[in-house]
């Protein structure tokens, strides 16, 4: 009994110690020791899949000596939610990941400081929505449709060419999109079909699509790697979906099987495709206004601009920057993008979701 | 009296300053900013549909709520009899779902049922069908099922550990006057097991109640929680008056169902004196045990096994038809070269420690409440009671902006992290502890006060011993609160000290095969890193019995 008791004492110290050594080895990890001259924290905020390269930041957190602190605020619409809550006390100096279709109630809220930084001279005016220069373009990509080009092939069916295509009999079961209430690209997906079948002809179009067993998902992690046959790894059952025209890149740089093509294929329907424009600005009340400027000017400029295709998969809105092989070769710029106006989606954005979601639901 | 204002003090400090405070402001502020931001009259609310999300959440959480005491029930009968290392590997299996990232349990369950998913393909294959024969995705059965993948474990703990402690002589007596089998469990051991049922009961129903991710994910576009409407609400639409709104009533169901829950508890509950390890003899009987295990070898294959192994599959694949290391080897090379990504072993030091953290401040808080209900007058721990469970019905989005609204500097500290996750996850540990805390004979105590010991020697040798097992339970399931909780839409996440479920959500954003296959490494490890904590858990009470 006595060394029954004394062996369960044992493990459990030594058990315990183990917890406390993982934590204590983690902390030393994570935590770096303290050092004589701290530099100041610059704090940015965005959604989630803000990316950058480490050697990138780490030239302007040298040259500015600064620490850039990143802030992970959910999705695009959640994040812009926060920093518009937080007004009176600001989570951050810099907000980056605005899109236009929330561009007008990023606008409307009042949260940004104006800012004309010199650099907007290399950005095309196409980009620059915001002549109040509160909000900055920093970088845009297309919502359009991404096709395994196999699949098509063995099928025998050809890509489609316009949008009207997907209602044919022969595109049945084939498309997955994403929710347009929690998906940002799948909101992008609709405003480009109302611009495309105007306020009046896209909910025939989208019953069409929904009588041709269009499968929806809630978010676009779930379409692309469960639904999409090239994304999902063959799992998936769908050969196309609504993605990004920067996608076929990333398939070949993070493939796992060493291929130099991607497997999906851009189809960049006239008129049909969504341009998502990002947008950063300052943070009303930040300390350190010189120093977000700065940033500012960073993300301008061509060093990060060039850093961004391969990181966050867009396009860099610097008209001087260099695109990688990759996307030179593999995300084609779709020529025509449906125009629509950041007020219109303003305006209308509630309604439509509303109406979009009545229609697939009954 | 005294004692309990003591024991009350903690949990009210906390809740006062983590919960009701965060949740007033957001409340303010919504009403307020919502007269700013629209201008608009105060608008009718769409009383029909609201209704009709309402009845869904509550038939869904009911139906998962049954079937889940179903499913665990008899798993739970059967532990009683199983050898211990066969039921300490079932218990651990079973709850390994609870940590799981919600997409990665969709990415799982795709795999496995989805319409290219291993059983259609091999239906198709064995009879030679040219559609898929199942068809579970996006349906009612598939978001049940969900609710049964993560909630089993929560019956099959809480009630087998209740279970494992009965006075076995009085199911001997039962015996002796000729009880059969199923006499004994109907008229004995159920009756005196009905409080840690009804526990786990309820936290099944309020877990499904607020269910998030399973509904939005699995469910598809025809199913809405109040859960998800409120999200919907507050993040689609910026219509904070309309989710606040919702998040109240989901308040106010959440009291209700647990008021009555206090009541019945009470009714149910009986302090009998617990079964000594040593001297009471479990019924053998390796004829009862068959069926029970065939059943319960049926059941888990289907549900825990298959999905898991999915996952684990998933990991190991390039994605074209080969078996590969290389997820795993990516990933600890941390060769992402990207200022924001940590390595796997950062995460996993980061969630570890959160959720020790979780664990600690959960017990103690979930000790102080249980002592606070037990000591209370009645008429106070009647409404004590659901006012402790409150955070669990409360969603997360809303508590989440009412953070960024109240908690200062604190927002971004790595300290609001097991704050936040203990908020979760102390209701849990109040529910585990309290039926056992009830349940502890007071002669025991007597005895130990007459012979002249301090109270708090009796506590130490006296209550702590018997409250053991389910002290246990209580942090484990803290710690494995914390370390599945995601957090994006409660906290703020910061990737620089990332956990693992920020790393796979963070792998999932970008397409590529590669990402895919990290996302499921990294899934694969944190199922690793939960049953190592189970297996160290399972060590404590055996080292602390008889110390």
């Amino acid at each position: 009994m006595y060394a029954l008791v004394r062996n369960g004492l044992r493990l459990t110290g030594l058990a315990f110690l183990a917890l406390a050594l993982i934590g204590c080895a983690a902390s030393e990890l994570v935590i770096p020791p303290p050092t004589a001259e701290k530099p100041a924290a610059l704090v940015l905020a965005s959604h989630d899949s803000f990316n950058i390269s480490e050697e990138v930041l780490a030239e302007f957190e040298r040259a500015h000596n600064v620490q850039v602190e990143y802030l992970a605020l959910g999705d695009a619409g959640e994040a812009l939610n926060k920093i518009i809550l937080s007004k009176e006390a600001p989570l951050a100096d810099v907000m980056f990941g605005v899109d236009n279709s929330f561009l007008s109630r990023a606008l409307a809220a009042d949260v940004f400081l104006p800012y004309a930084s010199p650099l907007l001279d290399q950005v095309p005016d196409a980009l620059q929505l915001d002549p109040s220069h509160s909000l900055l373009p920093v970088d845009f990509g297309f919502v359009n449709l991404n096709a395994d080009r196999q699949w098509f092939i063995d099928h025998g069916v050809p890509l489609p060419s316009r949008l009207e295509d997907l209602t044919q009999s022969a595109y049945h079961s084939l498309l997955v999109v994403q929710n347009p209430a929690t998906s940002s690209p799948g909101l992008a997906f609709l405003l480009a079909t109302i611009s495309y079948f105007g306020a009046e002809g896209w909910p025939a179009f989208w019953q069409a699509l929904k009588a041709n067993d269009v499968a929806v998902t809630s978010g676009w992690s779930e379409a692309y790697f469960e639904r999409f046959t090239v994304g999902s790894g063959g799992s998936g059952e769908r050969p196309l979906v609504v993605s990004y025209s920067t996608s076929p890149p990333a398939d070949v740089l993070f493939a796992s099987d060493g291929r130099q093509e991607p497997a999906s294929v851009n189809v960049n329907l006239p008129a049909a495709t969504f341009r998502q424009i990002e947008f950063a600005g300052i943070l009303k009340g930040t300390a350190q206004e010189e120093k977000a400027r700065a940033f500012i000017d960073f993300m301008l400029d061509l060093r990060f601009q060039e850093d961004i295709p391969l990181n966050m998969f867009v396009y860099p809105a610097n008209r001087d920057a260099a695109l990688p092989e990759l996307f030179v070769r593999f995300a084609e710029v779709p020529a025509d993008p449906a125009p629509v106006a950041p007020q219109d989606i303003e305006a209308h954005r509630e309604a439509w979701i509303a109406q979009w979601t009545e229609l697939m639901l009954r | 009296m005294a004692a309990a204002g003591l024991w009350a003090l903690p949990p009210l400090a906390f809740l006062a300053a983590f919960f009701f405070y965060p949740l007033a402001r957001i409340v303010g502020a919504s009403l307020d900013l919502q007269a700013l931001w629209s201008g608009e009259a105060f608008e009718t609310p769409d009383f029909p549909y609201w209704g009709r999300v309402l009845g869904f959440t509550l038939r869904q959480a009911t139906v998962s709520t049954a079937v889940t005491l179903g499913v665990g029930l008899p798993i739970a009968w059967w532990m009683q009899q199983a050898p211990p290392a066969v039921q300490r590997l079932v218990r651990n299996l079973l709850t390994i779902p609870f940590v799981m990232p919600t997409i990665v349990v969709a990415a799982a369950f795709t795999a496995l049922v989805g319409p290219r998913g291993w059983i259609n393909e091999w239906l198709m294959d064995a009879w030679a069908l040219s559609q898929p024969p199942v068809r579970l995705l996006h349906t009612f059965a598939l978001i049940v099922m969900a609710h049964v993948f993560y909630n089993v474990s929560v019956v099959v703990r809480i009630v087998s550990g209740f279970w494992s402690q009965l006075d076995w002589r009085l199911v001997a007596a039962a015996s002796t006057l000729g009880a059969t089998a199923w006499q004994r469990l109907r008229t004995v051991e159920l009756p005196l097991i009905l409080p840690s049922l009804l526990s786990a009961a309820l936290l099944v129903f309020l877990f499904c109640f607020s269910s998030f991710g399973v509904v939005l994910i699995l469910g598809g576009l025809r199913f809405s929680t109040l859960e998800v409407e409120i999200y919907r609400q507050a993040v689609s639409f910026f219509d904070l008056r309309t989710a606040t709104l919702l998040s109240l009533a989901q308040m106010g169901i959440t009291f209700a169902v647990m008021y009555v829950h206090t009541y019945l508890q009470r009714r149910s509950s009986r302090s009998l004196a617990l079964g000594v390890p040593d001297a009471a003899p479990r019924r053998a009987g390796p004829s009862r045990t068959r069926p029970g295990l065939t059943l319960l070898v049926l059941v888990l294959t289907l549900l825990f096994l298959l999905p898991l192994a999915a996952l684990a599959a998933r990991s190991v694949s390039s994605g074209s038809g080969s078996w590969t290391f290389q997820h795993y080897q990516a990933l600890f090379r941390g060769e992402t070269g990207n200022a924001f990504l940590a390595t796997p072993l950062e995460a996993i030091g980061n969630s570890v420690r959160y959720g020790v953290g979780t664990m600690l401040l959960s017990v103690s808080l979930g000790l102080c409440m249980a002592y606070t209900l037990v000591t209370a007058p009645r008429a106070v721990s009647r409404w004590l009671d659901p006012a402790f469970l409150l955070p669990l019905g409360t969603s997360a989005v809303t508590l989440g902006l009412g953070f960024i609204l109240s908690m200062g500097a604190l927002r971004t500290s790595p300290w609001l992290v097991p704050v936040a996750h203990a908020l979760m996850a102390a209701p849990f540990a109040l529910r585990v502890l309290l039926p056992a805390l009830r349940r502890l004979p007071p002669s025991l105590r007597e005895a130990s006060a007459v012979l002249g010991a301090s109270p708090r020697r009796t506590w130490r040798h006296v209550d702590l011993p018997l409250l053991l097992p389910a002290v246990v339970v209580a942090g484990l399931f803290a710690f494995l609160t914390s370390l599945g909780e995601f957090g994006a839409t409660l906290l703020i996440a910061r990737p620089q000290h990332p956990t693992i479920p920020l790393v796979i959500h963070r792998a999932l954003g970008q397409p590529g095969l590669a990402n895919l296959g990290q996302a499921m490494a990294m899934s694969a490890i944190l199922m690793c890193v939960s049953a190592s904590a189970m297996l160290v858990l399972d060590r404590v009470p055996a080292g602390l019995r008889d110390f």
